[in-house]
């Protein structure tokens, strides 16, 4: 079986949330080992966050270098072809920073590559067993990769879950040395903070989030007059904003906003993953007319019907209760 | 600026409901409506853009069979310069990475500054662009959502990373950069267009132009296999209303009071 590791992001000397999901990852390719976690970056910072580590790791290796500084995923894939043994099997979160990142290492350490991984059935032979989705989540896939060369698989955040804790705690292994001067055609300015958008959709109890089903920009209004009556606001999924029907600041997800509302009541929204991972412990609703929406999947509560006719008739329905109790 | 795109005709998750055919082993696709893939479309819109801005020429390629020549034709009524399909059998059966290296022997025999491709495709891979630029030695970026020239050597470009904040980098050419949706507002094709670039010729390219064999693309070069299709067992799943509209909306509001706190 071939070394297994796990690239570990981190901010603010803190290990990122995916850290124990992708040791889960790899206890599922291999049952018998630990991974070994690698960690780049500089200064005070990267101690902390190897320190911060979840004990779930064989070794900790550690590459401190003053360019890796902010995590730049040329740099980063420079100095992981430095240190990495050959036919190693590489694991990474499928997010931001991992879509930058994993492709290119796949090629430069001459490996294969799996994308946004949600399941691992272990290991046949030279051949891995993976579970993806296609199609925006409405299909699954089952995969087989060969590893003879080693892998990088990019792991899906939050479709794998801590394993048993285990006992062990990996000691740092100083990498930095094997590294040495590194420079990259792609060179970090600045980070461009949000814009907080008129109004807070990480701070309501209800929102009213409209997918691609809301299919108009005039028929966003038949959301903004529930939300209205609900006391509620409006939110939405990627195509509303791309389409620019409603701001940015609405967005939902792993590139919006990460919302807790008591209630989220999803309306003609599909249920991508990068959409789902933006809702966080809510009860979820979800009106969709097509039924085989991922959504569905998902959600608390599902109703198959059309939203521009359903919402409407949920507002009035809201409006003559409402204003009952208020007599 | 010499750009180039690569674009992907795919099936069109906004028209179609995708199922399992009947043997349980691909989607169902009779039927099926395809169209470019999205962010391709928003890629080749941007591409236009900047060659407006500071000249050049767009091209788009695909990698494919004669359907796909479709999608080449309509970027081409929305403006760009050439159509490029690669095509041959030798190539079918590829995984990310054997798309990536036709992709690069088409690159070398040209002389593009800037590669872009859509974020990703119907598989959700985002793959293709970040290993194209790796088998070319040139930098990367992905998620892109805005693009300056700076000069002829370098580009500002942003790219989404959490919580709506971008990350602003300068990147040198040439590179090749992966574009998300959002970016711009690709511009409306109208059966006039498609018409107008309908006798336009579009070459061929084959593995033979390339230089690529079996032994590299295709099949047989692929670690990467896909075995079936399925649709996973519905986790928990929701609780579904199967009531009249009426009933539901009634259940949809005691939830929301039981649940949001809805008084």
């Amino acid at each position: 079986m071939p070394r297994i590791f796990a690239y570990i992001a981190h901010k603010g000397g803190l290990a990122d949330d995916t850290a124990v999901e992708l040791a889960a990852a790899a206890r599922k390719i291999d049952s018998g080992a630990l991974p070994t976690a690698i960690l780049t970056g500089w200064g005070p910072d990267l101690d902390a966050a190897c320190s911060s580590l979840p004990a779930a790791f064989s070794e900790i290796w550690k590459i401190a270098n003053e360019t890796l500084a902010y995590p730049n995923a040329e740099l980063i894939r420079k100095a992981l072809v430095k240190v990495l043994p050959a036919n190693s099997i590489v694991l990474v979160a499928h997010e931001h920073f991992g879509i930058d990142l994993a492709p290119g290492l796949s090629v430069k350490i001459n490996s294969a590559f799996v994308s946004d991984a949600v399941d691992i059935e272990g290991v046949e032979g030279s051949a891995l067993k993976l579970v993806r989705q296609e199609y925006g989540g409405q299909v699954s896939a089952h995969v087989r990769c060969d590893i003879s060369s080693g892998a990088v698989v990019a792991i899906r955040p939050g479709a794998f879950h801590a394993a048993e804790s285990v006992p062990v705690r990996g000691a740092v292994v100083e990498k930095s040395i094997e590294v040495g001067a590194l420079s990259a055609g792609r060179r970090y300015l600045e980070t461009i903070v949000a814009e907080a958008g008129d109004v807070d959709i990480t701070k309501q109890n209800i929102l009213v989030s409209v997918g691609r089903g809301i299919q108009e920009k005039d028929n966003v209004s038949i959301a903004e007059e529930l939300a209205e009556a609900l006391g509620a606001a409006v939110s939405c999924s990627r195509p509303v904003v791309d389409a620019k029907w409603l701001p940015k600041s609405r967005q939902v997800g792993s590139s919006g906003k990460t919302v807790k509302p008591k209630v989220y009541l999803a309306c003609g929204i599909s249920g991508a993953s990068q959409h789902l991972a933006g809702i966080k412990g809510s009860f979820l609703i979800a009106v969709n007319k097509n039924p085989k929406a991922p959504i569905f999947q998902v959600a608390d509560v599902g109703i198959v019907d059309d939203i521009l006719e359903f919402l409407p008739e949920l507002t009035n329905k809201v409006r003559e209760t409402r204003t009952v109790s208020a007599k | 600026m010499e750009i180039l795109v690569c674009a992907k005709r795919v099936p069109d998750t906004s028209e179609n409901e995708i199922e399992l055919n009947s043997a349980g082993n691909d989607i169902e696709r009779d039927d099926l409506v395809y169209s470019i893939n999205e962010p391709d479309n928003y890629a080749v819109e941007e591409a236009l853009q900047l060659a407006a801005k500071v000249g050049g020429s767009v091209t788009v390629v695909t990698v494919g069979g004669e359907d796909d020549e479709e999608i080449l034709r309509r970027e081409m009524a929305m403006g760009a310069n050439h159509g490029i399909l690669i095509s041959d059998a030798t190539f079918s059966g590829s995984d990310g990475r054997g798309i990536a290296m036709i992709l690069k022997a088409y690159v070398q025999k040209g002389n593009y500054d800037l590669i872009l491709t859509g974020v990703q495709a119907e598989d959700g891979a985002a793959q293709v662009g970040g290993m194209l630029a790796a088998m070319l030695d040139y930098p990367f970026a992905s998620l892109v959502t805005s693009i300056e020239v700076l000069d002829a050597k370098k580009l500002k470009v942003s790219r989404e990373i959490e919580g709506g904040n971008r990350e602003v980098s300068e990147i040198d050419l040439p590179c090749v950069l992966s574009i998300q949706t959002g970016i711009n507002e690709p511009r409306y094709v109208g059966m006039r267009g498609i018409r107008a670039v309908a006798s336009v010729p579009i070459p061929t390219i084959s593995a033979t132009d390339l230089g690529l064999d079996a032994g590299v693309v295709g099949d047989a070069a692929a670690k990467v296999k896909r075995v079936d299709y399925f649709v996973p067992a519905l986790g928990k799943g929701a609780e579904m209303l199967h009531g009249s509209r009426e009933e539901n909306i009634d259940k949809v509001l005691e939830l929301l009071e039981a649940k949001g706190g809805l008084r």
